[in-house]
């Protein structure tokens, strides 16, 4: 499912390797720069470029344009990155950890456990502010992610990835009924819900964004240490021992970098898929599945993925917004069937 | 994902009639029969249960045509249609899961899982929102959505000619994502009222369902059951090999294009009548295979624990009383999630 490293017999593998990474993060960046400009310009009231220039390099409260790019849209700008650089890497470490091609905060239960926890935030402890669901939020990720690893290792066998997604997807879908069942019942908690359900960045003040901020850059400080023991532990639990690597040691590290990561995104975001699965894949696919190049890769591509969704997201139904989990899905969808067709590495 | 496997030649016998024969798996026949008498039960109970309680005598006489007016409309009019549409949309998953699961060798590959559940919810939607509602109409649109979806699937997942195996889940789990966004998107365009109502139905719910649904999936049990169950030979074969099949004369992917259209529309008619019920397509074939311990095919009793799952899931919804709504799709995740979790946790 997910291969090795280069050989160190295959000359030039490395320096490849490095040629395409750069390729990679010249690239994504460009799409990353000019996605967040148009990000910063287009919404229900449209911006031209050159005042959004102006109100970055000149701002003048005054100016209602200047006052809706700074107080409103980089707010939403900034949410993007850092939760779309969160889903990313979750989804990169998970893959590596769990050898499941399919791994990602979605489709492993953490997006249901989130729900719960805010749904019952809503409902029981009377929670109405979005900085109080974030720790709800978070909480029920992390339950849910440590559920799904313990129950898709239970009984000392390998994770293997049937195991894992099945664990996944029934706990997502217990969870999901319980959720839903509280909601039904609740009209007022379904309304408050919503808003927070729909994977939106829209109306998430910036102190939400500070407040998950360190949770991302602990976790991705947390993979890019990583690097070696994934590495490793690509080449199988066995080959990771007879490399001094300890899997368990690896996998625990592994899942708290996850949590951190995909915790925060999803308490800070709402639910979102997709971007998890797909950044990483597209990385792999272009510049090979070594971690020193995959997670970096990753890093750049995945904010960037989020960022054309929002875009995307806000232009598609204009002058209503699609919400950005949606828009997420209506692009990674198509993109994750085309790297199945044509990447024999992930289905043969 | 089956555990240990005994050889089941040691128990079955031989039926031969003329030129025709079929090998029984004679524990197999304890337990099919096991499951009717249960699917009976549930019948009966249902029927007994409800606003007005009534005596086994009162049941059977009102069944048989005779007693009060009131006791038979409730019996006959009401409590038999609706039995009768939960065993058969029971029986309907379970089979399709079964098919679904050995077309792609995997134990994820059910229909909820695999996206034609929620293609068949999209088109549903589609026809809620766009053109206004109408149950026939609905069902149809059901259908048709599902079909759609899974030739989508089939096509997508084709390579070199053939389908089979993880790209199938794959490309399904990308399109099902893809599908429930335009579901999503349908619902954020459309008007409060056709949301609401669109909502209701993609929670899965028998209530009301009356003698037209339960016509329309016996019409479509009676032809398409025993066409899978014709085509469940050559998919045994194909279960130990495609060029083993090819040995034995088997048509392979013609075989497969058949099984996934019957199933599909299997799907598409339990869909229409009960909108997306989750698990029971997944859990059902599951369930089989670890109870009957034997390998191979087990569309029948699939079919068998899929009703005795679905009328206990509608059972719990009518009665079970947790100040909550639970509509019986809810039910079946909550169950089936409930007992994979437990699955995963007890073996190996």
């Amino acid at each position: 499912m997910i291969d090795t490293l280069p050989r160190r017999g295959e000359a030039g593998a490395g320096a490849r390797t490095g040629i395409r990474l750069a390729a990679v993060l010249i690239g994504g960046l460009v799409v990353l720069l000019v996605a967040t400009v148009l990000s910063l310009g287009i919404g229900s009231h449209v911006v031209p470029p050159r005042t959004v220039i102006d109100a970055l390099t000149h701002f003048d409260p005054a100016q209602d344009d200047h006052l809706i790019v700074v107080r409103s849209r980089i707010p939403r700008a900034l949410l993007c990155l850092v939760v779309g650089v969160g889903l990313a890497v979750a989804g990169a470490v998970m893959q590596a950890l769990t050898r499941n091609p399919l791994a990602e905060p979605g489709l492993l239960g953490l997006n249901a456990g989130a729900s719960l926890a805010v749904v019952v935030a809503i409902s029981f402890f009377g929670v109405s502010e979005l900085a109080g669901y974030l720790w709800f939020a978070f909480v029920g990720a992390a339950v849910a992610a440590v559920a799904v690893y313990a129950l898709g290792t239970a009984h000392r066998s390998a994770a293997t990835p049937a195991r894992m997604a099945l664990a996944g997807s029934a706990i997502a879908m217990a969870v999901g009924a319980v959720t839903t069942s509280i909601l039904l019942s609740r009209e007022s908690a379904y309304d408050q819900f919503r808003f927070w359900a729909v994977g939106s960045l829209q109306g998430r003040p910036l102190e939400v964004t500070g407040a998950v901020l360190p949770c991302v850059a602990l976790g991705v400080a947390g993979a890019l240490a990583l690097i070696r023991p994934l590495n490793a532990l690509a080449l199988g639990d066995d080959a990771a021992r007879a490399l001094g690597a300890s899997a368990p040691a690896i996998r625990l590290g592994g899942g708290l970098v996850v949590v951190l990561l995909a915790g925060a995104a999803t308490a800070a975001a709402g639910p979102i898929g997709f971007v998890g699965l797909v950044a990483p894949h597209l990385v792999r696919l272009l510049v090979g599945s070594d971690h020193r190049a995959l997670l970096p890769g990753t890093i750049v591509l995945g904010p960037a993925i989020l960022m054309v969704a929002d875009v995307l997201g806000r232009i598609v139904i204009a002058p209503a917004e699609l919400p950005t989990a949606v828009a997420a899905a209506l692009i990674g969808g198509p993109v994750f069937v085309a790297l199945i067709r044509t990447n024999r590495r992930i289905a043969g | 994902m089956t555990g240990r496997r005994r050889t089941p030649v040691a128990r079955s016998g031989v039926l031969r009639i003329a030129s025709f024969s079929l090998r029984l798996d004679l524990g197999g026949m304890r337990l099919a029969a096991i499951l009717l008498v249960l699917v009976l039960v549930a019948l009966a109970v249902s029927l007994m249960l409800g606003a007005v309680p009534l005596a086994p005598v009162e049941v059977l006489r009102a069944l048989a045509g005779d007693g009060e007016e009131r006791i038979l409309r409730t019996v006959v009019g009401r409590r038999l249609p609706r039995a009768v549409c939960a065993l058969l949309v029971g029986v309907c998953l379970g089979v399709a899961g079964c098919v679904f699961q050995s077309l792609s060798r995997n134990a994820l590959g059910s229909p909820d899982i695999i996206g034609f559940t929620t293609g068949a919810a999209t088109g549903a939607v589609a026809q809620i929102t766009l053109l206004g509602g109408g149950v026939l109409a609905t069902a149809a649109a059901a259908v048709a959505g599902g079909l759609l979806t899974a030739l989508l699937v089939y096509l997508l997942s084709r390579k070199h000619g053939v389908t089979g195996g993880i790209r199938l889940v794959l490309v399904g789990i990308g399109i099902g994502a893809i599908m429930a966004a335009v579901t999503d998107l349908l619902l954020v365009r459309a008007g409060i009222a056709e949301a609401a109502s669109a909502q209701v139905w993609q929670s899965g719910s028998l209530t009301g369902r009356g003698w037209p649904h339960a016509w329309s999936l016996v019409a479509a049990a009676v032809v398409l059951l025993p066409l899978i169950g014709i085509a469940g030979r050559a998919l045994r074969m194909i279960e130990m090999g495609d060029d083993v099949a090819h040995g034995l004369g088997i048509r392979v992917e013609r075989v497969r294009f058949a099984v996934l259209v019957l199933g599909v529309l299997l799907t598409g008619v339990a869909t229409a009548v009960a909108g997306p019920i989750a698990f029971v397509a997944l859990a059902a074939p599951q369930i089989a295979a670890r109870l009957a311990r034997g390998s191979g095919l087990h569309l029948a009793l699939s079919g068998l624990i899929g009703a005795v799952l679905l009328a206990c899931a509608d059972l719990l919804s009518q009665h079970l009383e947790l100040g909550l709504r639970l509509p019986i799709g809810l039910v079946t995740a909550l169950l089936g999630g409930v007992y994979l979790i437990w699955l995963l946790a007890r073996r190996a």
